[in-house]
């Protein structure tokens, strides 16, 4: 058993809410997230995702509940034989859906994250930001009840920064909860929003 | 709408077209990895399919030469004090005659006797001087033999200075060496089918390693388990298939080529010799069989590998020990 990296945390993520979660690099940060997203299992304490102990959740039930979650990797994870259409449109192709009924949803999300002219290209061919914005497209496409971004702006400069927030804002004010880790506190200034600081493996809410 | 407009128009929408019909696969096309894996399968099906062939080469033979042994018996006549030779093997003819399964009689007559002997005696022999032996070749029908035991009771009462070899003796160990030869031609076969196996798994796992982001990846965008093991099999079953064709059909090329090389130098002494002992390298249509059953098994095994190691994949990251970011 490796170190332990959070303890004696607890929080509730509302409906439709939208939050940071801060700290410092290395505090727990993706740890948290990926906790949430089911990726980890806690060694202790209770997870309740969408209303279910998440101990009790089956390997079948998982990815009917992942479903429901968008994220955004901190290193994107683009499939990189798939072109940037092709990745975004992943979560909709793996549910078995027809291209026709999705593929006018998808251009104009990829239009709408400034990826219109690069549709038809592949990921090593992308610079950073874009593979962030393609990242961030594919976590929205299905439109999650919860959307976990890790470092979303990381990759890009500031007015695209600001442009991805707004996303985020408009996606949240659609009714996603939105939970954003960042260290970028010009990032965080710009909303007013509840803050949630990770550090020494602890979590301190600022509502 | 201009002619240029009207078929930049029509460009565009087949382009969209294309794309609508030829999205990449979920699995990418082969890789370096991939293409060993085909090497490998083609490889280790074309040295099982040729074990095959030897092992079915050998049985075959074994049962040709226990087969034509035991079609003859031999009625031999010892030149006796006294005895009248020609009236003794008419005689031995006579009683073999008289029993069922006896398809054919023939005696051995003075000059083929003395032809059997010339490379001991030399040429010129007049085979009256010596006290040779004459023999009498009875034919049996394999279906259905004669009662041998009889057979030797009635030659004993009416011709005591004839005996009959059956060639049981013969037959006994000719049937324990080919049943020793096929035992150990199987073994051989089941340790190359073994290490086929162990090289085919090995090779698909490694071919595998390199493609565990896309099994995360599916799996953390809502991919179930089961739509991610199908595309791995699916994928893999083709891969399989590709090298196991491959293989195969270079075993039964080779196959065709020895049985044409050796029908081509039939006249020769060496190829009488290999004729003799292996049959004329027809491996048959039971061999031919097992080349297509062992292109199966692997093409599938290779499927089944793969669908156990997504599985595998996906089991470790749900209980959190993929290393994941």
């Amino acid at each position: 058993m490796g170190p332990e990296i959070l303890r004696d945390i607890s929080f509730h993520i509302p409906k439709k809410s939208f939050q940071f979660l801060t700290g410092p690099s290395g505090a727990g940060k993706t740890t948290l997230l990926r906790l949430l997203f089911m990726a980890l299992q806690p060694t202790r304490g209770l997870i309740t995702v969408f209303g279910k102990d998440r101990s009790l959740i089956t390997q079948r039930e998982l990815p009917l509940i992942r479903r429901k979650i968008g994220v955004v990797f901190q290193d994107f994870r683009l499939l990189d034989h798939m072109t940037t259409y092709e990745n975004v449109a992943l979560p909709l192709r793996v549910r078995g859906r027809e291209e026709a009924n999705y593929r006018s949803d998808v251009v104009e999300l990829l239009k709408w994250v400034g990826l219109g002219e690069r549709i038809h290209v592949l990921p090593p061919v992308l610079s950073g930001g874009e593979k962030q914005r393609a990242a961030i497209a594919r976590s929205l496409i299905e439109q999650p009840q919860i959307l976990l971004a890790d470092e979303p702006t990381g990759n890009v400069d500031p007015p695209l920064a600001r442009r991805l927030l707004r996303l985020f804002i408009e996606l949240n004010r659609a009714g996603t909860a939105v939970v954003i880790a960042t260290h970028d506190l010009n990032l965080m200034d710009q909303v007013d929003a509840r803050r949630m600081v990770l550090a020494n493996g602890r979590l301190d809410v600022h509502d | 709408m201009s002619t240029i407009e009207s078929t930049l128009t029509r460009l565009k929408q087949a382009r969209q077209q294309h794309t609508r019909r030829r999205q990449a696969p979920i699995v990418p096309a082969q890789n370096i990895a991939g293409q060993a894996l085909v090497i490998v399968i083609a490889i280790m099906t074309f040295l099982s399919c040729l074990t095959l062939g030897a092992v079915t080469l050998v049985r075959d033979s074994a049962n040709v030469w226990q087969t034509q042994i035991a079609r003859e018996a031999t009625i031999q006549i010892r030149p006796d004090e006294g005895v009248d030779m020609e009236a003794a093997l008419a005689g031995a003819a006579g009683v073999a005659e008289r029993f069922d399964g006896v398809s054919e009689i023939s005696i051995v007559d003075r000059e083929a006797t003395a032809r059997l002997l010339e490379p001991w005696l030399g040429s010129g022999l007049d085979i009256d001087e010596l006290p040779v032996p004459r023999l009498v070749i009875v034919t049996i029908d394999e279906s259905a033999p004669p009662d041998f035991a009889a057979m030797r009771e009635a030659l004993a009462a009416e011709v005591p200075s004839a005996s009959l070899d059956d060639h049981r003796n013969w037959v006994d160990r000719l049937v324990s060496m080919a049943r020793t030869t096929v035992t150990i031609g199987l073994g051989i076969l089941v340790l190359m089918l073994s290490a086929t196996v162990l090289t085919v798994v090995f090779a698909t796992r490694g071919a595998m390693s390199g493609n565990g982001h896309i099994i995360e990846v599916l799996h953390f965008v809502g991919a179930e388990a089961r739509f991610i093991a199908r595309e791995f099999r699916r994928h893999f079953l083709l891969t399989g298939i590709k090298g196991a064709a491959a293989g195969g059909l270079a075993a039964i090329v080779v196959f065709i080529l020895f049985g044409w090389w050796s029908s081509r130098n039939m006249a020769t002494p060496e190829a009488a010799q290999a004729t003799a002992l292996f049959g004329n390298f027809a491996i048959g249509a039971s061999g031919y069989a097992g080349v297509v059953l062992i292109v199966g098994l692997i093409s599938a095994l290779t499927a089944a590998t793969s669908h156990f190691t997504v599985v595998m994949h996906i089991d470790k990251i749900d209980i959190g020990g993929a290393d994941h970011g």
